[in-house]
């Protein structure tokens, strides 16, 4: 494979991130502002998510509905993410095609319209979004946990914001947002494909530098307070299903203890992709936690996950509960599970096993143009590129030894929410 | 215009490049290298699935497929899954109306792994007892966490009033009751009726030589022989509903309801399929969910998602609309859907919008097939529809071939309001009258 990687800074600030991938005429180009959920205050929570419905809804040049026509007429596909630290923007396009990526973005990056009557229009949009992930149960236990958990860090909000909030956001509170932290010296521009990178860079050298950077003056973030008391959270709503999700306390994803995290995340749970587009696969039926808990029927089904995030965020492990098994019963063997992760090390073979996992996870991941160049700009908004590169000889160097201190020092009862969807019809709840 | 200088012609899977073996027991190998890739995949299927399920045992085509791994002659469930997982490679195998499906993938190196996990899990399972009761137990809550999903039961009540008394009308998991009928001995006959390698597809495409998989297909699967599997079920196809049918699938609790609605579709190979894969774009895919998501969407701001879909299986298709709503809005919603379908079924779709949509789906082409994942279900559709092997090369000027009057022509004869099914599913407003 023919992979040359470039990175330089415009003179406005705005990072370039350029991977040359010659194996199919095919660019992906994403945009990525350091702007998420955790930017958001009290009163307009969402506010980061209903700016990127907006960046769909028109400039001058690229009036809405235009805009959706001018890429779709290329077979390409476009889309955008809000998430915690971070609002992302792709295009991927057949390689003849991908100025209109870069002229689409470096406009929209500062001449979006926010017309009134399409902020409106968006607002129940978006309500209609939430309240499809409100028919979800596990959106609703997430909710419940996450504010028991983080107490005053904005990563306390659904990205989605509340709904009151959604309610109130006025198109002049979106604007300030939007001119706040659409600033190229708040963006990294990613790009991977099909293409030469010094005829690349000329191409975004005349579409961005124009734009002027912008005054950055990001809100200080609250940071949360160790947490020093088991929490329990209980939500009740329809269904017959009843889910165990726990929460703890994990680190940054730029520390060292994250990376083990990752290693110790593998042996209990399975293998899980950091990554947004797959790269996953692997099933988990030789973890620890499905041995225990699907293996002896007390859940159906159990996963875990971490996030890489700037800040400490929350590590989760979710059981589907057995119909015949309550979820004390899964909490008392999980528990277990995670003593001897405590008590004992881990062998030096479960350790390379994990470390496989994760190479044979990145083989697959890497075979797509547009995950190449999610990675290219991911990184970069908690760590740096270093990170992704780094990634699988970091996790090499994690010893058991680790691991055991991992489990010691994060997975304490004390630094933990037990979050409980028990089905309205149930007995139970006294959490 | 339509643009049809995007297409990388060499770049399309075709008969230059894609190996097509019949092996004498019936199994069709497809093979593309791709030796940019460090890894492989795998995918392919049998032909047999819930169109041998009896009513009263519903499912059990997709517990045999979903108990394969569970245990073999050879290992038991925790030994397949531990050489599978400590090497990152995956297999897994489902089960849909025609077929038994597998999928996989792997490094390269652990090829040899790949097969040898499937060939044994096709050819000697044995269904242990405990197994199949924790299966059952995960499939059951399964069907419990689906009847509360307003999009799983809309779309599950929506395919059994469109396809009444035909196996499209009926779920491949089954429903509670029928998966609790289903014996340990149901599975062992099933598996040893139907499965077997006549109309066995199997495609690979990664960084290995064609020669190399044959060699390995031949080696764990090249003997195997099951002189009992029947032919191929033919069905009849479904026909249109008398008159409009509306249901609602009342659950509690929920905040957005799901709408469905819509007709049956052509079947794949129908000539009416691509006039209508267009005018499905147009209607509600092109941009942001064409037509219909810019009236009830952009427009009038009624929902998160409202989008049209074609579905085209073996006997036939089907052609709907879905949409999530907050309650209120169903009525609205299902008004200004009814107005696009009878626009787009009165006035035939402008050229721009026909062009917009060609040069879209020329365009993606090759975007689709950018991962080994996405050549394999191409070449499957190949084989699967029996498309032949330069399919792919041809598209583009097939899809340019599409004119306005033939699409105006299938969107009459398939979206007739007189045999439309409209379903929602979630919790009523105060007031149901128009539900």
């Amino acid at each position: 494979m023919t992979h040359s990687y470039h990175t330089t800074k415009l003179a406005n600030g705005l990072t370039i991130q350029l991977k040359e991938i010659h194996t199919a005429p095919i660019i992906s180009h994403w945009l990525w502002y350091r702007v998420g959920s955790r930017d958001e205050v009290p009163g307009l929570t969402g506010i980061s998510h209903w700016v990127e419905h907006m960046q769909f809804k028109g400039t001058p040049k690229f009036p809405a509905g235009n805009l959706d026509k001018v890429i779709s007429r290329t077979g390409g596909v476009w889309n955008a993410f809000t998430y915690l630290d971070w609002t992302a923007y792709f295009e991927t396009l057949p390689a003849n095609d991908i100025d209109l990526a870069i002229e689409l973005e470096s406009d929209r990056m500062v001449n979006s319209l926010f017309e009134p009557e399409e902020v409106e229009s968006e607002r129940t949009v978006i309500i209609s979004e939430r309240e499809g992930h409100e028919n979800e149960p596990l959106f609703r236990l997430d909710e419940a946990i996450q504010m028991a958990a983080i107490t005053v860090h904005p990563y306390r909000n659904e990205v989605i914001g509340s709904k009151d909030d959604l309610h109130t956001i006025q198109r002049s509170d979106l604007y300030q947002h939007y001119r706040s932290y659409y600033i190229p010296n708040n963006a990294v521009l990613a790009v991977a494909g099909d293409f030469d990178s010094a005829e690349m860079l000329h191409k975004i050298r005349t579409h961005y530098e124009p734009i002027p950077a912008g005054e950055l003056n990001k809100l200080p973030v609250a940071q949360d307070p160790i947490q020093d008391g088991e929490k329990r959270v209980l939500v009740r709503g329809p269904g017959e299903t009843t889910f165990l999700r726990l929460t703890y306390a994990s680190p940054p994803a730029n520390v060292d203890d994250f990376f083990a995290f990752t290693v110790l995340d593998s042996l209990l749970t399975g293998p899980s992709s950091l990554s947004f587009f797959g790269g996953g696969g692997i099933s988990n039926k030789t973890s620890r936690l499905y041995r225990s808990l699907v293996e002896r029927e007390l859940a159906v089904g159990v996963s875990g996950g971490l996030q890489a995030t700037i800040d400490p965020y929350l590590y989760g492990i979710t059981a589907t509960v057995h119909p015949q098994h309550s979820a004390d019963e899964v909490l008392v063997a999980l528990d277990d599970e995670i003593k001897r992760l405590q008590d004992a090390k881990v062998s030096v073979g479960d350790v390379e096993r994990a470390v496989k996992q994760a190479r044979a996870q990145f083989a697959y991941s890497s075979e797509n143009i547009t995950n190449q160049a999610f990675w290219l700009g991911f990184a970069e908004m908690f760590a740096g590129y270093h990170w992704f590169e780094g990634y699988l000889d970091t996790i090499q160097t994690v010893s058991p030894a680790d691991i055991q201190r991992i489990a010691q020092t994060y997975l304490q009862p004390e630094r933990r929410v037990i979050g409980v969807y028990l089905p309205d019809d149930q007995a139970g709840g006294q959490l | 215009m339509i643009k049809l200088g995007n297409v990388h012609w060499n770049s399309l899977p075709g008969p230059e490049d894609i190996t097509r073996v019949e092996l004498q027991n019936g199994i069709t190998v497809l093979v593309r290298s791709n030796f940019n890739s460090p890894s492989v995949v795998l995918g392919g299927y049998l032909s047999c699935g819930s169109v041998y399920d009896n009513d009263d045992k519903l499912g059990l085509s997709y517990l045999t497929a979903l108990s394969l791994m569970r245990g073999t002659d050879r290992r038991d469930f925790q030994a397949i899954y531990d050489a599978l997982e400590s090497v990152g490679a995956s297999l897994g195998f489902g089960s849909s109306i025609h077929t038994t499906s597998f999928t996989g993938r792997a490094l390269v190196d652990d090829l040899p792994l790949l097969f040898t996990t499937l060939a044994e899990s096709l050819r000697q399972p044995t269904f242990p007892q405990d197994q199949v009761e924790r299966l059952r137990a995960q499939i059951l809550t399964a069907l419990a966490i689906r009847s509360q999903d307003t999009d799983e039961m809309a779309s599950l009540e929506f395919d059994r009033c469109l396809f009444p008394s035909h196996p499209y009308g009926r779920p491949e998991s089954g429903y509670p009751e029928t998966v609790q009928a289903i014996q340990r001995q149901d599975l062992i006959d099933f598996h040893r009726q139907y499965y077997g390698p006549r109309q066995m597809v199997l495609v690979m495409v990664g960084g290995v030589e064609a020669a190399q998989v044959l060699d390995v297909v031949n080696a764990t699967l090249g003997d195997w022989q099951n002189p009992d599997q029947p032919e191929s079920i033919e069905l009849d196809p479904p026909q249109p509903l008398p008159s409009p049918h509306r249901a609602h699938v009342e659950i509690p609790g929920k905040s957005q309801t799901d709408l469905m609605m819509g007709n049956l579709g052509p079947r794949r190979r129908s000539e009416d399929y691509l006039p209508a894969l267009l005018g499905n774009s147009v209607l509600g895919q092109f941009g942001m969910m064409g037509r219909i998501g810019d009236v009830v969407r952009e427009q009038a701001g009624l929902a998160y998602y409202a989008s049209t879909s074609l579905s085209s299986w073996i006997a036939a298709g089907s052609w709907e609309v879905s949409a999530g709503v907050n309650p209120a809005n169903l009525k609205a919603a299902i008004d200004l859907i009814q107005q696009e379908i009878l626009r787009f079924t009165s006035e035939p779709v402008t050229n721009e919008e026909l062009q917009d949509s060609q040069s879209n789906f020329i365009g993606r082409l090759p975007l689709s097939m950018e991962s080994n994942a996405g050549v394999v279900n191409a070449l499957l559709n190949l084989e699967r529809f029996d498309l032949g092997l330069d399919y792919y090369q041809k598209y583009p000027s097939a899809i340019a071939g599409i004119t306005p009057a033939s699409v105006l022509d299938v969107a009459r004869k398939y979206l007739t309001p007189e045999s439309t099914v409209t379903v929602s599913a979630g919790t009523s407003p105060g007031d149901t009258t128009d539900v």
